[in-house]
């Protein structure tokens, strides 16, 4: 028998325990097969038999060495309690149990001397979410009747784009006395008002990456629905960036500037401009930091999209610049804007902090107008891959930064100028439509979601903890992994299809909270509409209290 | 619900036919109060259409505060007309001491300025007035502007008409558009400057219904002119962006539609002028309207229109004669004036349309 050492790291010290049953296990080996951690390995045990065998009881004992399932005890192959092994077990002898007496975050530091990787949302479960405690609570009857979601025609479209005042527009009178547009304003696209994130093509599997792009283009062909998603940085397949369906991307440029030599050699070959530019700044999961792609994770294709060696890819925090980083983001504005003849909006996306309204401030006021979106992405949202004192520790809710920078707009009379955009863990009750509504009544324009997409594909991690181990490359059901043997674990039809069925109920739960209020367009900064039952948190959004 | 009304005649007609028009629309609600505009003035008014009336309901101290303040900023009062009042017992209002319409001589220094400084001087003397007499509760100015009267009172509008000895038929206080509403009181405290129709810088505007994008488009006009205040009604946003649309940025009367009730984007993209309606519905998000309502508005060169919310959810007619075209939210109050008109002819307009009715009485159904 072996020592054991109290410093050993054992089954007590992880964050989960595996039940096993092995009176019910036929050793079929399925539930080592499927886990994707190796968290979990056929042994042989010692074991004690008691047993009579004669016509009165005569017990005897044996010793006998059977194999059985055991839990892998290390840093590295630690079970995620992503469930899979009982997913897969067909006599259900085992499964994850969470372990409350966990460990690991202290003895992952001490034992590796470096700081905690992993992907996933903030695990820090605090109170109930402010977007919870609102309710759409100013309904329309007999004057003011409501409308029939059913039966009457909805708006629901959002813009992106710098949007002129409407004394600026280049407008003259006619000869019939119609007004003419005849001078060139920044390009606005009406869309969605639900945006697919920034999931970038290495972070997300290629199986992934192309569901979600299959479910863009079946909702906008097939359901009318004009949505988009934004590359994340990392590069597009030059296939799409040659294609119709370009015009349904919204790419996406930040601080490493990975990928964008294809885009850049490709402009030439573009037969549709894309959507829009997102120049990220920042990430409300892991604010102040960049991105972080792991070498595990740098497959062949990724390399090629992106153009670099297989290593740990780290985007730095900040856009490089020789002066300031004020000024290589302006420049990165006017040269994205020129990339595309001014024909393709450019949006920031930064990560919400007590300072974004000064930051919106200084944009709206820019008199270029190259700014033509603001996504502003709370705390709460999801990342491939950050430090986990990041995700935990750092960051700033979405939604009173939402309506800070919004009745900013409103002091200055600047609504919509810059359309607002917010996200960071919205849909994370899995009610993407309430919480989108809810924003927009607040003051955004539409709403961003990540996270829940890749749920709506079938990621079973959560903010307590469950799986989070986008980093790994080790995705249990191949979403965010480049292992080809992982990678077929997706089924790219059902997810995509799992998406656009999302959209479409969304559409009708949107339809359904217009109707009661009696608005057939979105109903952005309606605050009138909501209601609060907590007094701070009325005060803070001037919202109405009720009780 | 409240009910408005509208008269345009070929000739001078006294208000006792806006009581008449608006008393039989009457049943079924609170008749809170009567309000009306009186444009393009006849009787004692018609040899001063150039100058400013002052219209104001005040108290004694308020009306040499206002006097005072006109005074010193070198207004001449050239005429006053304070109507006789009966104050007979029992009658249903809530009556200020004075009643004053005065007609006023510019200053001599603006005497020959450009329109526009005038105008801008009468809209600042407004505001400087409303603000002065809002303090001690002292009166309310309505308006203070060439060839327009407005009276407004809160009680039963029959009362008022008694009160203030309307129901007589005269030719000393007549005018050739006159815009009525009965109020019915819901979302706010009876003030008298809720009441519609509202006026600025010539335009006025009336509504029947509510608007569910108030708090935007007040958050929006709040910063758009100075002269957006009060904001006491939901449909005083009506009135301040036909102002913006029409005389702040200049675009004819037909985009005002397009502001308040863009058509929806899928029909906006199939149309020839889908770059400009586009620029107007993102620009101007926040002066859409939302909610059934009915708008009656009167622009400064005296013609009337109406148009209503996107899916007609509020009514209107219209019936006309060779002298007069009358706007009324139920048809009973046309009936009341024309009874002898051809029904047939009556027009009950769409979601879609606006209807203006210009000097000579011409009806121009115009398609959004
Ligand atoms: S729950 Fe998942 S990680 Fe844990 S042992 Fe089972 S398959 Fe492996
Ligand atoms: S299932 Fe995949 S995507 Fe979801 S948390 Fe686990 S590793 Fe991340």
């Amino acid at each position: 028998m072996e020592t054991v050492k109290v410093q050993d790291l054992t089954a007590n010290d992880l964050p989960w325990k595996i039940r096993y049953d092995a009176s019910r296990c036929t050793l079929c080996g399925s539930c080592v097969a499927t886990c994707s951690f190796r968290a979990i390995e056929a042994k042989v045990e010692r074991r004690r038999m008691v047993f009579s065998e004669g016509d009165f009881p005569d017990p005897q004992q044996r010793f006998s060495a059977v194999p059985v399932i055991r839990q892998v005890s290390t840093l590295v192959s630690h079970c995620r309690g992503c469930g899979g092994c009982e997913k897969v077990c067909p006599n259900d002898a085992i499964g994850p149990i969470r372990n409350i007496d966990n460990r690991l975050p202290i003895v992952t530091r001490c034992l590796s001397g470096d700081s905690i990787k992993r992907g996933g949302r903030k695990n820090l479960e605090s109170t109930v979410r402010t977007l919870d405690k609102m309710r759409v609570g100013r309904i329309s009857q007999m004057t003011d009747p409501s409308l029939d979601a059913q039966r009457h025609t909805f708006d629901l479209l959002a813009p992106f784009g710098r949007i002129l005042p409407a004394g600026k527009l280049p407008f003259h009178l006619g000869a019939n006395g119609e007004l003419v547009n005849d001078g060139q304003a920044p390009p606005v696209r009406w869309i969605y008002p639900v945006v697919i994130g920034d999931m970038s093509i290495g972070a997300l599997s290629w199986r992934m990456w192309e569901a979600v792009a299959m479910a863009v283009a079946y909702l906008n062909e097939e359901c009318g629905m004009p949505v988009r998603m934004c590359s994340g940085e990392g590069g597009v397949p030059v296939r799409l960036l040659k294609s119709k369906y370009l015009k349904y991307m919204i790419l996406q440029i930040a601080s490493g500037h990975f990928g964008w030599n294809r885009i850049a050699n490709t402009l030439p070959h573009m037969v549709e401009d894309p959507c829009g530019i997102i120049i990220k700044i920042g990430q409300g999961a892991k604010p102040g930091d960049g991105g972080l792609l792991m070498a595990q994770k740098v497959a062949d294709h990724i390399m090629a999209i992106r153009g670099v060696p297989k290593a740990d890819l780290l985007s730095p925090p900040n856009h490089q610049g020789l002066y300031s980083i004020e000024e290589s983001v302006q420049k990165m504005f006017l040269s994205m804007n020129a990339a595309f003849k001014f024909r393709v909006p450019v949006a920031i996306k930064v990560a919400a902090s007590s300072t974004s309204v000064s930051v919106f401030n200084n944009l709206v006021r820019d008199p270029y107008n190259i700014v033509g979106g603001f996504f502003l992405d709370g705390v709460d949202g999801g990342t491939g891959a950050a430090h986990e004192v990041s995700l935990d520790h750092t960051g700033h809710p979405i939604v009173s930064k939402l309506r800070d920078c919004y009745l900013a707009a409103v002091t200055q009379g600047r609504q919509e100028q810059i359309p607002l955009w917010a996200a960071g863990g919205l849909g994370r009750t899995g009610d993407l439509a309430a919480d989108a509504f809810k924003m927009m009544c607040l003051g955004a324009n539409g709403v961003f979601a990540g996270k829940l997409i890749l749920q709506m594909a079938g990621c079973i991690g959560n903010e307590m903890g469950r799986c989070n181990a986008c980093n790994t490359g080790l995705c249990p059901v191949g979403i965010t992994t480049q292992n080809p043997t992982l990678v077929r674990r997706l089924d790219p039809e059902k997810a995509a299809q799992n998406i656009v069925n999302y959209y479409l109920a969304m559409d009708q739960e949107l339809k359904k909270l217009m109707a009661p209020i009696g608005n057939s367009s979105l109903p952005i900064g309606r605050s009138d509409a909501l209601i609060t039952t907590d007094r701070a948190v009325a005060e803070r959004l001037k919202i109405q209290y009720v009780c | 619900m409240c009910r408005i009304g509208a008269i345009k005649s070929r000739n001078y007609v006294h208000p006792s036919l806006a009581l008449l028009l608006m008393q039989s629309q009457q049943k079924g609600h609170d008749n809170s109060g009567f309000a009306m505009v009186m444009q393009d003035l006849g009787g004692l008014f018609e040899g001063y259409k150039h100058l400013p009336t002052l219209s104001m309901a005040c108290t004694d101290e308020g009306l040499k505060l206002a006097e005072d303040i006109l005074h010193a900023a070198g207004f001449n009062r050239v005429l006053q007309w304070v109507p006789e009042t009966n104050n007979l017992p029992g009658l249903d209002i809530i009556a200020m001491p004075n009643y004053v319409f005065e007609t006023f001589q510019y200053p001599k220094n603006y005497r020959s300025a450009p329109q526009k400084e005038k105008e801008d001087l009468l809209l600042e003397m407004r505001l400087q007035l409303r603000e002065a007499l809002e303090e001690d509760d002292l009166g309310f100015v309505y308006s203070f502007w060439p060839d327009v009267i407005t009276l407004k009172e809160i009680g039963d509008p029959k009362d008022i008409g008694t009160y203030f000895n309307l129901w007589e038929p005269d030719n000393k206080f007549t005018a050739k558009v006159i815009t009525a509403q009965c109020r019915q009181n819901t979302n706010y405290d009876i003030v008298r400057y809720a009441a519609h129709p509202f006026f600025l810088q010539g335009y006025t505007a009336l509504a029947n219904g509510e608007n569910t994008f108030y708090q935007k488009n007040k958050e929006f006009q709040a910063k758009l002119h100075h002269g957006y205040i009060g904001f006491e009604s939901d449909s005083q946003c009506f009135l301040y962006t036909m102002h913006y649309v029409h005389r702040v940025l200049g675009w004819p009367l037909n985009y005002y539609k397009h502001v308040i009730t863009p058509l929806p984007f899928e029909e906006l993209s199939s149309r020839p002028d889908s770059d400009v309606l586009l620029a107007i519905r993102q620009s101007l998000a926040h002066l859409e309207i939302n909610g059934p309502n009915t708008i009656i508005g009167v622009m400064p060169d005296s013609t009337l229109f109406t148009c209503c919310d996107a899916k007609k959810l509020r009514p209107i007619v219209i019936g006309r004669s060779e002298e007069m075209v009358v706007f009324s939210s139920e048809v009973c109050g046309i009936n009341e004036l024309l009874p002898d008109r051809n029904w047939e002819d009556d027009i009950y307009p769409h979601e879609r349309e606006m209807i203006t009715i210009d000097a000579d009485l011409e009806v121009q159904r115009w398609r959004q």
